[in-house]
């Protein structure tokens, strides 16, 4: 039975923070030199020069771009004349993604609420909820401290009916869910933004491949390479789970 | 304080990476950084490597073919001398033939942007049986997914950003499917598959620069 590493956090997340990490990178390189000494020495003499001056770049800037993917925006009640409105630029992304995973959240939460799993198979799956929960509360996070206004919670509505059936919907939302952020990837300017993206990105492609073994299904649909998925397929994809 | 502290994946400090480019020091630095600090540094290893090369796209995809390299080395060649059985054989012929692609596109796509694609280095992969086999086929392709990452905000052109996105997607694809088969958590990172934030990794690095 597959067991989390218990490194995820219940509360919000900041996109810039991570999960507390049980032995962290920063104790171990602050506090036991044997720990850099041993790694220097794996990694070849020259390893102090991948220890060098590390550049951090200032980022977060919430201009919109001349994106041409800002097609039918996801259910945002806020209306804004400004350049850091709901639907432009990174915020406009990011907002989208929030849209996309305040309805996988609902999602997992009707699926649970349903009991149709149990077992490892339940487990898998309220572990994976609670993910999308917090890519919620990162989301909303990341919005705000980009100046940004997160867009309302959707009512959604999901068939829930077998396990079968639910999990094959499941398997088909999360896979929309890893192109969907794939689509969005080359159209983020900041270079953070980017990095927390991705850091969802995978995530989701994790969760499609989990549930890609219970339905017996490939874990690669695409094959070798992801494809993405634009704004607009999705959105449409995803139309009729919006109450 | 502890004098010996325990690796955190030994197995990833028994790899052997034979190469002199660049390329291959930096994945060597990666599988360093992952054995003694966890899979979650190489990420900020790898970030860092690469903003202390200054190289471009065509470094940042030479550092991904060889870890393609060793990734398909890994299941095509050791996969097949250690006598795997049911779905671990049948992962290590899937993966292997998409990370064999992985290499014919990055490979292509070096020389597109008018670089030299570096030469398939020579690895030693320190398992002997299916179950050492697909533990370090895990810690390998988590590490890869890390690896991805923390380069890809680094890369500066779009269709190549789009074609790294594309690749480590199947990584974690990977990384999930062979956790599950071995039972650990698909997603051995919780709901991120992000490590730090730059600003913990300047913390922690700072002691370490030499002023």
């Amino acid at each position: 039975m597959p067991v989390d590493s218990g490194t995820e956090a219940q509360a919000p997340q900041r996109t810039e923070d991570q999960a507390p990490q049980p032995v962290g990178i920063v104790e171990r390189l602050v506090r036991d030199d044997s720990d850099r000494k041993r790694f220097l020495k794996m990694a070849g003499s020259a390893g102090a020069a991948s220890f060098g001056a590390f550049v951090l770049a200032a980022c977060g800037s919430s201009k919109s771009s001349s994106s041409a993917t800002t097609a039918a925006t996801p259910a945002a009640t806020t209306s804004s004349t400004s350049s850091a409105s709901a639907n432009t630029g990174d915020i406009g992304i990011l907002n989208y993604a929030l849209t996309l995973e305040y309805l996988e959240t609902a999602f997992y939460a009707k699926v649970i609420e349903a009991k149709l799993f149990s077992g490892a198979d339940a487990t898998l799956l309220k572990t994976f909820g609670s993910q999308e929960a917090q890519h919620v509360a990162a989301l909303k996070a990341a919005v705000t401290s980009l100046g940004g206004t997160p867009v309302a919670k959707p009512a959604a509505k999901f068939p829930i009916t077998t396990a079968a059936a639910t999990a094959e919907l499941a398997y088909t939302v999360e896979n929309l869910g890893a192109a969907a952020y794939l689509g969005q990837a080359p159209l983020i300017q900041s270079k953070q933004v980017l990095a927390s993206a991705l850091a969802i990105h995978t995530i989701e492609a994790r969760h499609a491949a989990s549930i890609g073994t219970l339905v017996k299904k490939s874990l690669t649909p695409d094959g070798g390479f992801a494809k993405p998925a634009d704004m607009s397929e999705v959105l449409a994809a995803v139309k009729p789970f919006l109450a | 304080m502890s004098t010996t502290t325990q690796l955190q994946n030994p197995e990833l400090a028994e790899i052997e990476v034979h190469g002199l480019t660049r390329a291959s020091f930096m994945v060597r630095g990666a599988l360093a950084a992952g054995a003694v600090y966890g899979v979650s540094s190489v990420a900020p290893f790898v970030s860092q490597a690469l903003a202390a090369g200054g190289g471009g796209d065509a470094e940042i995809l030479n550092f991904a073919l060889t870890l393609e390299y060793l990734e398909s080395a890994f299941y095509n060649e050791k996969g097949k001398t250690v006598g795997l059985s049911g779905k671990a054989k049948t992962y290590a012929t899937d993966f292997g033939a998409q990370e064999a692609e992985h290499v014919k596109a990055l490979t292509a796509a070096i020389k597109s942007l008018g670089g030299t694609p570096v030469a398939k280095p020579t690895f030693v992969f320190p398992v002997s049986n299916q179950s050492s086999f697909l533990a370090l086929a895990s810690t390998l392709e988590n590490t890869g997914v890390g690896a991805y990452n923390g380069a890809a905000p680094m890369i500066s052109s779009k269709e190549v950003l789009a074609s790294a996105g594309s690749i480590v997607q199947i990584e974690a694809r990977h990384a999930a499917a062979i956790n599950l088969l071995i039972s650990k958590s698909p997603t051995p990172n919780g709901a991120f598959d992000k490590p730090l934030s730059e600003q913990q990794v300047l913390t922690a690095v700072k002691p370490l620069i030499k002023s």
